[in-house]
């Protein structure tokens, strides 16, 4: 027997599961309050108690964890054009795993610096031109930064022209330079950026956000959770040495406060008849939809999907849905019961945070005549055909119509320039296991891959 | 010594790729550092990317007769997104019907474009052009 413990602080729940690499499966899961403010090992220990309860006692040769307490990874980062350089910024901030709090674009202003200084990122990633390109941009934002006093980590990734120049305006503070986020015209190369996003997790972040006791007991990785959820649909998708994955998919993220969706796929126009046109779009994409949340962010779902359908859907009237509304927001660790009017709003709220996330994280299509024909001009990754849908997040976890929801995510005729899936399989993470793979998948991806592939189940709409 | 940066593409709902295709191989050529942002491009397309890449010129053809009307407030918007004074030219059948080249050059820069070439220019003439707007010293 060789076992490991893989943890993952959430920001609400500290959850654990155990795996035996030597018979390569889940021994079991449990969870258990986060405890930051005073130790999060008081928490680990709690959900520790409650694993070994069902398991029995067990003994572990690692242990290895990811963090989202205390807020997650907080990024601001500024670029210089919003469609190019500044979303090229976003999109590694956002695949490193980060909760990014701020986008600029342009020069920073002093507003903008107040607001900066307000915000107090754990990192700052400052970005803008090409590889020969602008420099004035980037140096007038580092002038900008070192003309405040501030604390947090500043990621050069812009004009490798003008990198030096702005450590060198940045002295005194602690500074990282990087490859440019996009070298050249329509070229995103965010990885190098990721990486370092990462790093300073790891080196920085882990100590000012009272991990570092539970770090001592830990073997190592600690990773922001998103990041390891990016890891592990990575090796879902892609597969590894000796295990094969599943191919494309999207994966959806419900939670509390925020909806996460995640799509491995190239998404890039299959047939000759269609222009792209924008920046292209990383393979595995992460987006993060702030305002689509099932407690917190309870209102951005009904302004998005506007309250007749919410009606619609849950069964209720405006009346109805609108006191459950204000009752969610007083009280958001309210748990619908079964066959109550909260369910129901729930189903109706679940389906349409789905439907609103995976939206905004598809593509586009509109259809253009020249005057040689029609022709089709694609904005965003085209996810049509796209097999596999992994759903995760109390609202799909812990309800029997999951496949009735996650079929939201589905192309609809109501919006057929959406480039969403047109059918797939669902697959449900009913033992809130996906982080731990990724976190797994480190050292032992065939496992973690295997795991997935057995606990991932289907649900309602596979054929 | 840096090159100069083009940037080119063809402008509006015109999807002529191939003489695009050889204008940035004749471009690249000729010592200029392209970036080619394809068919169907939008005058905000032009004026991002000649942000971020520092562009020195910026190169519109268009060759469906609708080029008169794409090209229309370009300058204007250059203008107004910091890009003031930046070389702009245009190329290709950027009018309707047979018209005298001279009155449509004359239209054109009164649009503020720096140069209008007729159909049928070779790109040994555009970048003989590029060249003397951005003093591009030729080699001995």
């Amino acid at each position: 027997m060789n076992n490991v413990l893989l943890i993952d602080f959430g920001s609400t729940y500290t959850k654990v599961t155990a795996v035996d690499t030597e018979e390569g499966r889940l021994l079991g899961t449990a969870d258990s309050y986060t405890t930051i403010e005073t130790d999060v090992g008081d928490g680990l220990e709690n959900a520790l108690k409650k694993l070994h309860e069902k398991t029995g006692p067990l003994e572990y040769s690692a242990r290895y964890a990811c963090s989202s307490a205390a807020g997650g990874l907080r990024m601001i980062t500024s670029g210089l054009v919003p469609e190019l350089t500044a979303e090229a910024a976003y999109q590694a901030s956002l695949g490193a795993g980060a909760k990014v709090l701020k986008v600029y674009s342009f020069q920073l202003t002093e507003d903008d610096l107040e607001e900066i200084l307000q915000i107090n990122p754990d990192i700052f990633l400052l970005v803008g031109g090409t590889d020969g390109g602008n420099t004035e941009c980037i140096l007038h934002n580092a002038r900008m930064l070192a003309g405040v006093e501030f604390d947090f980590p500043v990621i050069v990734a812009g004009n490798r022209t003008a990198a030096r120049e702005c450590e060198r305006i940045l002295a005194g503070h602690e500074v990282h330079l990087c490859e440019n986020v996009m070298p050249k015209f329509g070229v995103l190369n965010i990885e190098p950026a990721r990486k370092k996003i990462r790093e300073i997790f790891l080196n920085r972040i882990v100590q000012a956000k009272g991990l570092s006791k539970a770090a001592e007991l830990l073997s190592g990785i600690l990773m922001p959770t998103p990041s390891a959820v990016m890891k592990a649909m990575h090796l879902l998708s892609g597969g590894c040495e000796g295990e094969s994955g599943i191919g494309d998919l999207i994966a959806v993220d419900v939670g509390g406060a925020t909806t996460d969706i995640y799509s491995m796929a190239d998404g890039m126009p299959k047939d000759a008849s269609t222009v792209y046109k924008g920046l292209p779009e990383p393979y595995d994409k992460r987006t993060v939809e702030g305002d689509i949340g099932m407690r917190y962010s309870v209102r951005g779902i009904v302004e998005a999907a506007g309250l007749a359908r919410i009606c619609q859907l849950s069964g209720l009237d405006q009346d109805a849905v609108n006191a459950l509304l204000d009752r969610l927001c007083s009280s958001p660790d309210l748990i619908p019961e079964k066959g109550s009017d909260l369910e129901k709003l729930d189903y109706a709220l679940a389906s349409m945070a789905i439907e609103t996330a995976v939206a905004r994280h598809a593509g586009s299509m509109e259809e253009t005549y020249t005057l040689m024909g029609l022709t089709y001009v694609q904005s965003g990754k085209d996810l049509r055909h796209v097999k596999q849908v992994i759903v995760t997040g109390g609202s799909l976890i812990r309800t029997d119509r999951t496949g009735e929801i996650a079929a939201h995510a589905f192309a609809s005729p109501a919006a057929p320039m959406s480039l969403r899936p047109i059918r797939a399989d669902i697959r449900v993470d009913r033992k809130y296991i996906i982080a731990a793979m990724g976190l797994l998948s480190e050292y032992y991806p065939q496992i973690a891959l295997r795991i997935m592939k057995k606990e991932l189940v289907y649900d309602g709409y596979s054929e | 010594m840096r090159k100069k940066v083009l940037v080119m593409g063809v402008i509006g709902a015109d999807v002529h790729a191939v003489g695009n295709k050889i204008l940035y191989h004749a471009f690249t050529e000729a010592g200029f550092d392209v970036v080619n942002l394809g068919v169907m491009v939008s005058q905000e397309e032009y004026i991002a990317a000649a942000i971020e890449s520092a562009a020195d010129a910026i190169v519109v053809s268009s060759l469906y007769g609708q080029g008169e009307l794409d090209c229309r407030g370009m300058r204007e918007k250059c203008d107004e997104a910091g890009l003031k004074g930046i070389p702009l030219l245009v190329g290709g059948n950027i009018v309707i019907g047979k018209q005298k080249f001279e009155e449509v050059e004359v239209r054109f820069k009164e649009m503020g474009f720096d140069r209008a070439f007729p159909p049928g220019t070779p790109p040994e003439t555009t970048i003989a052009a590029l060249k003397e707007i951005l003093h591009v010293e030729e080699e001995a």
